[in-house]
């Protein structure tokens, strides 16, 4: 205890000396982020300064190992580090779908010198990473996907196309899913390999959704390259180590989820604006009782995912929690935008410009964007099929 | 507080569950009905239970309880959910004793609360007069009489109204009805002239009765906490009459569900269990995962009673609409899976639905508590 209290004194100290002014504002996270990487051009210096800072002591990935440049910290250090920053509402350092997914994996199965080559460069936000997994083909089929990779001797030689590969574009490695013996049946013939983007083999295009532009990007292998030494895990092995990441995937998907919520204006609040209010309620019975509603599954989804945590910690049995909370809380942030339009009425329709507040523009926006969540990271189909089977022990 | 039973709660739930399964079955449901049983519940079943301490589980210690609180007698009531079991445990100890608790004088806990815990003495809570819950649509009145009261007036949907020894009726000594103020609770002895019970036969098998007080006589000292402020004892009242109603749903749509679980791996149609059918998987894993929200809300209204949390009655209101239309939903399913036999009587199915027809409207349905959750929200 002693030891946790002069560690959070000292780490107060250290924070207050190094984090820049401009990072202690609550941040727009899909504006604001800092994602590092070798073509890094983030507008505000500060933040490419704040991530230094944490980086060097590891605090971007506060419990990885010390030899690898993570912090080392122990689940209580890090957890006063989590307090501390939010004490200062201080914005998370780096964005990193490398620390996120694919750094917990590398540590896991890696090799020494693969984890001495990619985990100090995540850690500090040198080497941005994207995702290639999903195929035009291969969607929750996966398993089926076709991106081929040959052994040239001493080197490896891709040819295919992904899809759905966040901020391709600006990324400098991917961590993909490629075909590598099509002989086999389908999930004994996949490896996970790390290519590098900066080649003229591999070239990018951004895919525009319903909701507007999105870091989503088509992804095109000719001939690229990839290292002998950038295959993770088995030759053929790749299907497993896929499975794997995708929990660390989702548990991500249902954190940023929750965490989006808080920033807004609480729907009680818009719909007394945009409904009317009557005697302190909000005037529309019927958006009343919907909200209402909402509300009461919104948080009771929150308390399964903390009962969840509770059992785990006390060595209690726990299903499969990932997928109901991926299953629900895509399905109610759904539900909450289809409210929140509908409060909003012809606020609600505006696409851009004149004649609409920022907040209106981005509920509508939001509403768009939000028919996606039932359908990435896993769809409500096969979140369904996986409780019947995996939790229900329903036959096939 | 970490929302997992501790070992001991634990221990009490599964005691509690091979209790119940091995003494009152469904089948005992069944048989209470078909016999058309007077008293509608054993009394013998009550004697057994009180001597393994769950008359007296919120009862304090030195009144010959346990001195345990509203979780653990959720437990209880989740466990004779899972079963039907028909017995005084809503009427006597979730109602009964609570107003005693929290209302009631030193003398009157003194004189009810032992014989409560020792299974000698079964409690009712007469409050409701219209068709749907209205805590404060109060119109019995409370007319100063010599030494005390003269209770005028008509109660309906009373559980256990014609077995109890002691009635708790919500009575208007001032105001309109619908207004807060002017209420009071009163302890009226069941013998009482001018009190007359009469047994309902509702959809569920279970006890109900309609009340009727015609100018019954009750002295000033039988008046729980003061005359006039009746809704200070009756809100939190109704606050852990609903938690504890929602743990009775949530025990017995789990157990519905557990069930129609069972039927769809054994049932068999063109050559394969039904349910490899993926829209029946679907269906259930929906069902699972609204079981496993209504239980987190469950939990987290009890335990924010017991902590006393200023939270309480939202979670409360929470917890007993999610239990309402969660049990409703599982139960529909739950009959529209079994196929033919769900509709039948001899399938206990069918029992759950109307069990659960019956508590959904119990102390405020779904609507009711979502309207409640969003005036103590702030909109």
């Amino acid at each position: 205890m002693a030891d946790l209290e002069s560690f959070r004194a000292e780490l107060r100290d250290w924070l207050e000396r190094h984090c820049p002014p401009s990072m202690r504002e609550p941040a727009d996270l899909e504006k604001d982020a800092y994602w590092g990487g070798r073509r890094d051009s983030h507008p505000n210096p500060e933040a490419r300064a704040w991530c230094a800072a944490m980086a060097s002591r590891g605090f971007t990935a506060p419990t990885w190992p010390r030899a690898y440049g993570g912090g080392g910290l122990s689940r209580e250090e890090a957890r006063v580090l989590e307090q501390e920053l939010r004490r200062l509402s201080a914005r998370p350092p780096l964005a990193s779908i490398g620390i996120q997914m694919l750094g917990p994996l590398i540590l896991e199965v890696g090799s020494e010198a693969q984890k001495r080559e990619h985990i100090p460069a995540m850690v500090r936000g040198e080497i941005r990473w994207c995702q290639g997994y999903s195929e035009p083909g291969a969607g929750s089929d996966l398993a089926s996907l076709q991106t081929r990779c040959e052994d040239r001797g001493d080197h490896f030689v891709v040819n295919g196309q992904k899809i759905w590969t966040s901020y391709a574009n600006h990324a400098d490695m991917i961590f993909c899913l490629v075909r590598t013996d099509p002989r086999l049946p389908k999930h004994e013939g996949i490896s996970f390999v790390l290519i590098d983007m900066d080649q003229p083999g591999v070239r990018t295009s951004p895919i525009r959704l319903i909701s507007g532009s999105s870091p989503f990007c088509q992804t095109f292998f000719d001939d690229a390259r990839a290292e002998k030494r950038n295959l993770i895990g088995p030759w053929n092995g790749g299907w497993g180590l896929a499975k794997r990441l995708l929990q660390f995937e989702r548990q991500s998907i249902g954190a940023g989820i929750s965490r989006s919520v808080r920033r807004e204006t609480p729907l009680p609040e818009i719909a007394k604006r945009y409904c009317g209010e009557r005697d302190g309620r909000v005037a529309d019975p019927l958006i009343r009782d919907r909200l209402a509603s909402w509300q009461i599954r919104q948080h009771a989804l929150e308390s399964t995912i903390r009962r969840s945590q509770d059992e785990a910690r006390a060595g209690q049995a726990v299903g499969t929690a990932s997928s109901i909370f991926k299953l629900c809380g895509s399905e109610l942030n759904q539900e909450k935008f289809e409210l929140l339009v509908e409060m909003l009425g012809v606020q609600g329709l505006g696409w851009e410009g004149e004649g609409f507040e920022a907040e209106e523009l981005a509920a509508t926006r939001g509403w768009l964007r939000s028919k996606a969540n039932t359908i990435e990271g896993g769809s409500s189909e096969v979140q369904l099929n996986i409780i019947g089977k995996r939790v229900l022990g329903l036959p096939d | 507080m970490a929302l997992v039973l501790s070992e001991e709660q634990e221990l009490l739930r599964q005691t509690a569950r091979e209790l119940i399964q091995s003494r009152a079955p469904v089948a005992a449901l069944r048989a209470l009905r078909d016999k058309d049983s007077p008293d509608g519940f054993s009394r013998e079943l009550w004697r057994e239970l009180a001597e393994l301490g769950w008359c007296g589980i919120t009862v304090p210690e030195e009144l010959g309880g346990a001195g345990l609180g509203q979780l653990e007698l959720g437990i209880l009531l989740e466990e004779c959910g899972r079963t039907l079991a028909a017995t005084p445990l809503v009427s006597t100890v979730l109602l009964g004793a609570n107003a005693l608790l929290l209302g009631g004088s030193e003398a009157q806990q003194k004189d009810e609360l032992p014989a409560i815990a020792r299974g000698e003495r079964i409690l009712a809570l007469a409050l409701q007069e219209g068709v749907r819950h209205a805590p404060y649509q109060v119109a019995l009145r409370a007319e100063r009489a010599a030494g005390g009261f003269a209770l005028r007036g008509e109660k309906r949907f009373v559980q256990d109204g014609h077995v109890a020894d002691r009635i708790v009726v919500a009575a208007r000594a001032a105001g309109a009805p619908g207004e807060r103020g002017g209420l009071a609770l009163f302890l009226v002895d069941a013998r009482a002239p001018g009190l007359r019970a009469l047994k309902t036969e509702l959809v569920d098998a279970r006890n109900a009765a309609q009340l009727r007080f015609d100018g019954v006589q009750v002295p000033a000292s039988a008046a729980l906490g003061e005359v006039g402020k009746g809704a200070e004892i009756l809100d939190p009242l109704l606050d852990r009459a609903a938690a504890g109603q929602a743990a009775e749903l949530l025990g017995l749509a789990q157990a519905a569900f557990e069930r129609t679980l069972d039927y769809l791996k054994t049932r068999v149609q063109f050559g394969v269990p039904i349910g490899s059918f993926q829209a029946l998987k679907h269906r259930a894993a929906q069902l699972y995962v609204a079981l496993e929200l209504t239980r987190s809300a469950v939990l987290e209204a009890l335990q924010a009673l017991d902590e006393g949390s200023a939270r309480a009655p939202q979670l409360a209101s929470a917890a007993k609409a999610l239990a309402s239309d969660t049990a409703a939903r599982v139960c529909n399913e739950a009959v529209q899976m079994h196929g033919g036999i769900g509709v039948t009587d001899e399938e206990d199915i069918g029992l759950y639905l109307k069990r659960a027809r019956v508590a959904q409207r119990s102390f405020g349905d779904a609507s009711f508590h979502r309207d409640r959750h969003a005036a103590l929200s702030g909109y």
